[in-house]
């Protein structure tokens, strides 16, 4: 079913809150010393602590708590003194224990935000909650339909959840929320971010009330988003379903409701376990941890420079555009890459455009990111160099950024080596200048009656001659004065 | 606080116990004498004690971010009631 945007629809505020889940990419588990790892042959990243066997203990991994600090400390949340972790109750048969081991009441971090751009405005999306827990294997169906197959190795595979207050109030919102959230726990280096891998999954909370109301709606929950395009798509759909149910007369059902990308519509999960009890208590098997000063302290320390902050100074110490300077920062490691290459060669605009223009296109093209290009920051400036001092053109500049990277070697060599250079040498322009106002004795006339402008043809012509090589501002220098008869 | 039938029947269905009807009355009075046993701290007076999650003092234990081996794939699946293709068979999970 169908549901059109009407122009009702103003008459409504969505309230959105949302969830995310975060793999970290610890070398090991969260409870268990097996490989963190993806991609591997079925149940061999599996222990007694994965498989949940009678007599195995959970003991927490320091380095997934870290990660939890860290992120908490970016989302500027408090820190927990006092953290434990709780047992969450249900049956499913990739939750060998009957139970996952999460966290309730003392969650690693609390009560802290992240800021979005919302028209011109800033706007602060309050962080409710970030804890620590571990994900579950993962049930494929088999292909004769008459059972589920269980693969035991994302079991246990450090899960950071990260909840949103109601905050957000509309659907684009949550796509900058996700956006600047995602690329904020890039920068920190804790995970690969990968929604087609799992990595980062989404699940949304949406209600809508009528405008100016103060009391919340009854909200759905929307899960199987694979992209964040999908929760936008996902949110969108949802709430133009909540408005045309209410304004028919019927009522919201609270549920949780999948989305469906290829038929882009949500459609409610039917399932026994809809009414969760999941009965959390306190986890026996782990003991309580104390956070000190010293140890967030330490974890502060590390924090690198976050994006927006980034942003703000790459535009002021650098001067760039916003579009570049955006384009830069959505890339840490293109961000890098660029203040390295202007330690070299100070032009920050010049070096800005070569990134955010042909190395991201290279890059897309490629398929690969930055640090995997076989291209350092000199090697960049080296070519720049080579284009503003007019050794070649920026379009053969751009060509032989190609050959760079296919061949792993410096733009002087390629340069060279391929007799790329622009001829700028006279007695070689004039040459070809000499053929070219041979042939065209009408345009010369036109030139020398007054239309200088008629030079540009000229040139073009000792252009093609030349394969393209010849300098076209020193062609045309030379073409007047020839034709001047200086 | 006393437990009903229909608690019982509940905290059956959430821990997949298939519990016989017969059994119910049984089970009900059973688990009421333990509630009400329990029920006893009530009556102390815990405004200077400290909620406590774990019984044991011990707390910070920590483990390494070092990898050690896993099982192999076939001792992992030499629990398995069935197994296919290097994965645990269960029934249709449908969702
Ligand atoms: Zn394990």
């Amino acid at each position: 079913m169908a549901y059109q945007k009407t122009e009702i629809m103003s008459q409504f505020e969505p309230v959105i809150g949302l969830e995310v889940h975060l793999q970290l990419n610890t070398k090991t588990k969260i409870f268990c010393s097996c490989a963190n790892q993806y991609g591997c042959a079925p149940n061999t990243n599996v222990c007694p602590v994965c498989l949940g066997l009678p007599g195995s203990l959970p003991v927490l991994n320091r380095q997934a708590l870290l990660y939890a600090i860290k992120v908490g400390l970016a989302l500027n949340a408090e820190i927990n003194s006092f953290i434990k972790f709780d047992r969450k109750n249900y049956y499913y048969p990739d939750l060998p224990k009957g139970y996952q081991i999460s966290q309730f009441d003392f969650p690693v971090a609390k009560d802290g935000f992240l800021k979005i751009k919302s028209g011109n405005q800033e706007k602060r999306i309050g962080i409710k909650r970030a804890h620590l827990e571990e994900d579950a294997g993962k049930s494929m169906h088999d292909n004769t339909g008459s059972c589920s197959l269980v693969d035991f190795n994302r079991t246990g595979t450090p899960l950071i959840e990260i909840v949103t207050e109601p905050d957000l109030r509309s659907p684009q919102e949550a796509y900058d929320y996700l956006n600047i959230l995602k690329l904020t726990l890039q920068y920190l280096g804790v995970s690969d971010c990968d929604m087609e891998k799992g990595s980062l999954r989404c699940d949304a909370n949406i209600s809508i009330r009528p405008v100016g109301q103060a009391a919340l709606g009854t909200k759905t929950e929307l899960k199987n988003m694979n992209s964040f395009r999908a929760v936008k798509a996902a949110l969108e759909y949802e709430i133009r379903r909540h408005e045309q149910v209410i304004l028919a007369g019927g009522k919201i059902v609270q549920e949780t409701m999948l989305w469906d990308d290829t038929q882009a519509q949500t459609q409610t999960m039917r399932s026994k376990e809809e009414a969760h009890d999941y009965r959390y208590f306190p986890d026996p098997d782990l003991v309580p941890f104390t956070v000190d000063y010293k140890t967030i302290d330490s974890v502060r320390a590390e924090l690198p420079e976050l994006p927006q902050a980034k942003l703000v100074r790459f535009l002021s110490q650098y001067e760039l555009s916003e579009y570049d300077a955006n384009i830069l920062v959505a890339d840490s490691g293109m961000a890098d890459f660029f203040e390295a290459a202007v330690k070299e060669y100070p032009q920050a605009k010049k070096v800005a455009n070569w990134l955010a223009g042909p190395v991201s296109m290279e890059l897309k093209n490629r398929k690969i990111p930055i640090h995997g290009l076989k291209l350092t920051p000199k090697a960049l400036v080296e070519l720049i160099a080579k284009v503003e001092d007019g050794v070649v053109s920026n379009l053969v500049g751009k060509e032989v950024l190609g050959l760079m990277l296919d061949q792993g070697k410096g733009a002087e060599e390629i340069i060279q080596a391929k007799g790329m250079a622009q001829v700028s040498d006279d007695s070689a322009l004039f040459a070809i200048i000499d053929e070219v106002i041979a042939q065209n004795a009408a345009v010369v006339d036109q030139i020398k009656s007054g239309k200088p402008n008629a030079a540009g043809f000229l040139v073009g012509q000792a252009m093609k001659k030349s394969g393209g090589r010849a300098n076209p501002k020193k062609l045309n220098e030379l073409i007047t004065r020839k034709i001047a008869g200086v | 606080m006393s437990i009903s039938k229909k608690d019982v029947k509940y905290v059956a269905a959430l821990a997949r116990i298939d519990l016989p009807e017969e059994d119910l009355e049984g089970f009900t009075q059973t688990l009421g004498k333990i509630v009400h046993y329990v029920e006893q701290l009530q009556k102390l007076n815990l405004d200077n004690v400290k909620p406590t999650s774990h019984a044991v003092p011990v707390g910070n234990v920590f483990r390494s971010d070092a990898v050690k081996p896993s099982l192999t794939n076939s001792q992992s699946l030499a629990i398995a009631v069935e197994a296919k293709d290097g994965c645990f068979k269960v029934p249709l999970v449908i969702e």
